[in-house]
């Protein structure tokens, strides 16, 4: 159905060619704008009327006392549910500490959060179907469990910044939803407004670059240069590119779109998602309000080392 | 006269809040007195993790995202 609206658009009223670049790029770019954002839209919409989206501080609420390793799962889990704006993590990061949750697990949490949500997941079944959604959930799960327990095992506990010790945090209770159909549907629209505004830059951006590379980007060169399964350097490089990169997941979606098309393996494309959407520069800058560099140092390096594994290990079973 | 705080350090989304709280409020001809808490501190001490949050004469009324147009106003009926 996209295709065909991205086919009259472009090569009927815009009569570009099919064959050559600019046709090729201005098609997926055409493609992937109506196709995202209609799923985009779709999908918040639905989520807002069954109020799925949950609260960090109802996760808080959940995770805090339980003993360690169901702690750990249900932070990664609920992680994964819970849209989380980069902006907010320093006062999680706090509440966390100050329910008395183990760091590991905010660390967990942490990690997940930002590489998955119920969003970037339908995204990810509309575009690249359910086998590749499957193995980028699954190995951003595991990621996120082994990398928030391999830091625990550093005793982050010292790099915490004094001040957050001390800050005690107050009990509120939040005003009841509305829970009417109107109440529903009132909510559900304006999440859908509140989260478009927050995303379409990213979205339409990394469209611009998929279509860019689905257009511009000769395959012989993709194949000699990345395509390679044998190609070690390609992982550890599409990793390293992602971190001063930033992009939220939903963004990244269509640029592995476009570099699977051309032939990049399966393991680089993924180490290349991830490192996007959970190793980022400015949210690193933000957590050092409350950690000192030691400790994102090896946040960075857990990470940039996991990323790079699950690169390599869906390179060579792929 | 209300006394209404917005929570948050200073992301977009705050910005937004104390807009919105501003115009309705004027739209409504409430009087308020709108302060700002930016100290992490503070804003946990009300209990708020998901910033902005909104606080109005010491009870938590909003948390988590930039509140509607309607029910910024329903605070000043």
């Amino acid at each position: 159905m996209f295709d065909a609206l991205a086919d009259l658009v472009v090569y009927q009223w815009l009569g570009l060619n099919p064959a050559d670049h600019l046709g090729a790029a201005v098609h997926f770019f055409v493609m992937d704008v109506t196709k995202i954002f209609v799923m985009l839209i779709a999908i918040i919409y639905v989520m807002g009327l069954f109020r799925a989206m949950l609260s960090p501080e109802k996760v808080r609420n959940y995770v805090r006392g339980k003993p360690k390793w169901i702690a750990r799962s249900s932070a990664v889990s609920l992680g994964a549910v819970t849209p989380f704006c980069s902006c907010s993590s320093v006062p999680l990061f706090i509440g966390f500490v100050e329910a008395g949750i183990p760091l590991g697990v905010t660390f967990s949490f942490l990690i997940a959060s930002p590489m998955i949500n119920e969003v970037a997941v339908v995204i990810l079944l509309g575009i690249l179907g359910w086998k590749l959604t499957l193995m980028y959930v699954i190995a951003g799960l595991t990621v996120a469990y082994v990398g928030g327990a391999i830091m625990e095992r550093f005793k982050p506990e010292r790099w915490v910044e004094e001040y957050v010790w001390k800050i005690q945090m107050g009990e509120t209770s939040l005003p009841e939803p509305d829970t009417s159909f109107a109440g529903r549907h009132h909510y559900a629209w304006g999440e859908v407004k509140e989260i478009i505004r927050r995303l379409w830059k990213w979205v339409i951006a990394g469209i611009a670059v998929g279509a860019l590379f689905h257009g511009y980007v000769p395959q012989d060169w993709v194949t000699e240069h990345l395509g390679g399964k044998d190609n070690w350097l390609a992982v550890p490089g599409a990793v390293l590119l992602g971190v001063p990169l930033y992009s939220n997941a939903t963004g990244v979606i269509p640029v592995a779109e476009a570099m699977l098309g051309k032939g990049v393996a399966i393991g680089t494309t993924l180490a290349f998602m991830m490192s996007i959407a959970a190793l980022s520069l400015p949210e690193m800058i933000i957590l050092r309000k409350v950690i000192r560099w030691p400790a994102l140092a090896l946040y960075g390096t857990v990470l940039a080392i996991a990323f790079m594994l699950v690169g390599w290990g869906f390179n060579i079973i792929s | 006269m209300k006394n209404i705080k917005v929570l948050g350090s200073g992301c977009e989304n705050c910005k937004r809040t104390l807009e919105l709280i501003d115009e309705a409020a004027k739209s409504k001809s409430v009087e308020i007195e709108l302060e700002k808490v930016e100290d992490i501190a503070a804003i946990m001490g009300y209990g708020v993790m998901s910033t902005p949050g909104v606080v109005i004469d010491g009870k938590v009324v909003h948390a988590g995202g930039v509140p509607d147009r309607k029910s910024v106003e329903s605070w000043f009926d």
